[in-house]
């Protein structure tokens, strides 16, 4: 019982008692929903025994505001909670408007703000690109300063980041890279043991790792492993106004930042694709070996036969401009973090989703360089 | 008059450094109480042991006489409902706008009518001197003396009695700074809160607090205002005799 409630004649008597807390506000609201209104002119309230923190001093509040509206006045028995009082001299700070917006509007069904969304989609699209490309020229513009002296180059930072990203995933690399080429053997094997052509398996898997699946998988992996890393780093940074004391101190940070990610990068990936690239012919190996009884000697004398001296190299090409793809994406997305953590995570994921998409994009250019080349 | 913070023989140590050894602090109803002491002298240890944020080595730490060094988490959660916090740099969620920052405490631990809570929350807001306008700003957006106010919005949510605040006015100018001081003095006194407060700013220090502790070598040393200024111990001696200190003490007159 937080109240109770006398009628005498045309006006209530309202005894407040116990504790009006937070906690209580549900129950004392239900129990004032059940004070009597009908045919009440006034509403006398005695509040010395009740002890009103702020919340119940608004539920109070609260109350006599709709009392009033309704026509009934009110009046204290005795002094004013101080509580309420205080709530009373913040009033003037403006009234609280609830932020929820009265009627929503369904833009898709109204065709000109349908246009209008399109034409802001068009538009924001193009900056992002042109935010992009200038990102890159700028990277560029880095480069070409640093060309110059070695000191400028950063060797330790460089190297910190081949080992990051490089060394540390070997591992992983190398496992996606046997299993793979083990699948690509296996499928292959199947389906061409029908043909009696069991020996193009080797072909199938030899030049499949090399030319395409090697680097592709192993630049796939790392976009998901260092491109979330350089935007998260780079994004924290960010929040942190580590990156603009650097502007403050006069250090560009595409040059302390970026460039060392980007040249790290551009190393790492070509030995982890010569690693996927080994690891995947031993896979193939193997499984021939195992599965169709071809001996190792036969497999190799194949494999020599089925790769042109071009094939590795068609490969590997590819790995740098993945990596610097891949390195790009991240720390682009990384510096565009604004604000808050989830603006931070957001940029996270859109750094692999798109590093993942520029390098299957540029794989695709190559493909149709390289046949255009014919090699 | 009751004890609402108790401290005794606190041991916190960190590999070969000891921060506090037996450290004895206590805080009575009503009291605006200063933490002072050196860089690294563990005050912000000391706040977070009290808070129930870490467990000490040895020691008690009774908050309103139980002690929360020997709780469970369930138990935690009730007591750590019972006070509201600020961090020294406001700490607020950056993924949330200040209406939100405000309601997560009461949507966590209670169940209010949606109208309750906007209502409630803007009554807070309000009450720390934030308008309307300020409610649907995200924290990245505000300046540094509005995140101070929101983060102290945000811990009156719950109605406490009993509020900790880490260096309230530091990145302050003066002016915010002072008109922060008046605020929390003027909750203290209006909401008849007991304040516990890690501050550096002399002003803060003598505009505000009942009583200050001083933490040196390990120890508490605590006294009132006038009495600590007087305390022949070097660090503290340094502390409030010097210039800076002396210009305040001719303005208040000790």
């Amino acid at each position: 019982m937080y109240c109770e409630a006398q009628r005498h004649g045309d006006h209530v008597e309202l005894t407040l008692r116990g504790d009006w807390r937070l906690a209580a506000v549900r129950d004392i609201q239900a129990e004032l929903a059940a004070v009597p209104m009908q045919g009440t002119a006034r509403l006398r309230i005695a509040a010395a025994a009740a002890r009103l923190d702020l919340s119940g001093a608004w539920v109070l509040q609260d109350f006599i505001a709709a009392a009033a509206a309704a026509g009934v006045s009110s009046e204290f028995d005795g002094a004013v909670p101080a509580a309420l009082a205080l709530i009373g001299r913040t009033r003037d700070g403006g009234a609280a408007s609830s932020a929820v917006p009265g009627n929503l509007q369904l833009p898709w069904l109204d065709p000109a703000l349908a246009v209008e969304g399109l034409g802001r989609r068009a538009v924001r699209s193009w900056r992002l690109v042109e935010s992009l490309l200038g990102f890159i020229g700028r990277v560029a513009v880095a480069f070409m300063h640093d060309f110059g002296s070695l000191k400028r180059w950063r060797p330790a930072s460089i190297a910190r980041h081949v080992y990051d990203t490089g060394i540390t995933a070997i591992p992983i690399v190398a496992l996606i890279a046997f299993l793979i080429a083990v699948i690509l053997a296996y499928m292959g094997a199947q389906q061409l043991r029908k043909f009696g052509a069991d020996i193009f398996v080797v072909d199938l898997v030899t030049v499949g790792v090399l030319r395409e699946l090697g680097v592709l998988l192993t630049a796939i992996i790392v976009a998901g492993r260092s491109g979330s890393a350089f935007a998260a780093e780079l994004g924290s940074m960010r929040l942190n106004e580590e990156v603009d004391a650097l502007h403050a101190i006069g250090i560009d940070p595409v040059e302390v930042l970026v460039l060392p990610r980007v040249l790290g990068l551009m190393i790492a990936l070509p030995l982890l694709t010569v690693i996927a690239d080994a690891i995947g012919l031993v896979g193939g190996g193997l499984l021939c070996k195992t599965l169709l009884g071809m001996p190792l000697v036969q497999y190799i004398n194949r494999a020599n036969d089925a790769i042109a001296p071009t094939t590795f190299w068609v490969g590997l090409i590819k790995a740098p401009v993945f990596a610097a793809l891949i390195a790009i994406a991240g720390t682009w997305c990384g510096l565009k973090v604004r604000g808050s953590s989830r603006d931070l995570g957001r940029q996270t994921t859109l750094a692999v989703v798109q590093a993942i998409f520029f390098v299957i994009l540029a794989d695709a250019l190559f493909a149709v360089l390289f046949m255009e080349m014919d090699v | 008059m009751a004890t609402v913070v108790e401290v005794r023989g606190l041991v916190n140590r960190f590999g070969q450094q000891t921060v506090h050894r037996n450290l004895d602090m206590r805080v009575e109803e009503g009291e605006v109480f200063g933490i002072v002491g050196g860089s690294g002298s563990g005050k912000s240890v000391l706040l977070r042991s009290i808070l129930g944020l870490q467990r000490p080595r040895a020691g008690t730490v009774l908050l309103r006489g139980e002690d929360i060094t020997r709780m469970d988490t369930a138990q935690l959660r009730r007591v750590k409902a019972g006070y509201g916090v600020t961090f020294q740099h406001g700490a607020l969620f950056s993924s949330l706008n200040v209406l939100q920052n405000v309601q997560l405490p009461m949507l966590e631990h209670l169940a209010l009518p949606r109208r309750a809570l906007d209502e409630l929350a803007h009554l807070k807001l309000r009450l720390v001197g934030l308008g309307a306008d300020a409610a649907d700003k995200y924290p990245a957006q505000l300046s540094g003396g509005m995140v101070k106010r929101a983060a102290l919005a945000r811990a009156l949510a719950l109605d406490p009695r009993l509020l900790f605040l880490d260096e309230p006015t530091s990145g302050l100018d003066p002016i915010g700074a002072q008109a922060f001081d008046e605020l929390v003095v003027y909750l203290q006194r209006e909401l008849q809160l007991t304040v516990v407060m890690i501050t550096h700013d002399l002003d803060t220090l003598f505009g505000t607090c009942t009583r200050v502790g001083v933490l040196v070598d390990g120890q508490m040393i605590s006294d009132t205002l006038a009495g600590i200024v007087d305390n022949p111990q070097p660090w503290i001696h340094a502390y409030f005799q010097g210039a800076r200190a002396q210009h305040r003490g001719a303005k208040h007159g000790t």
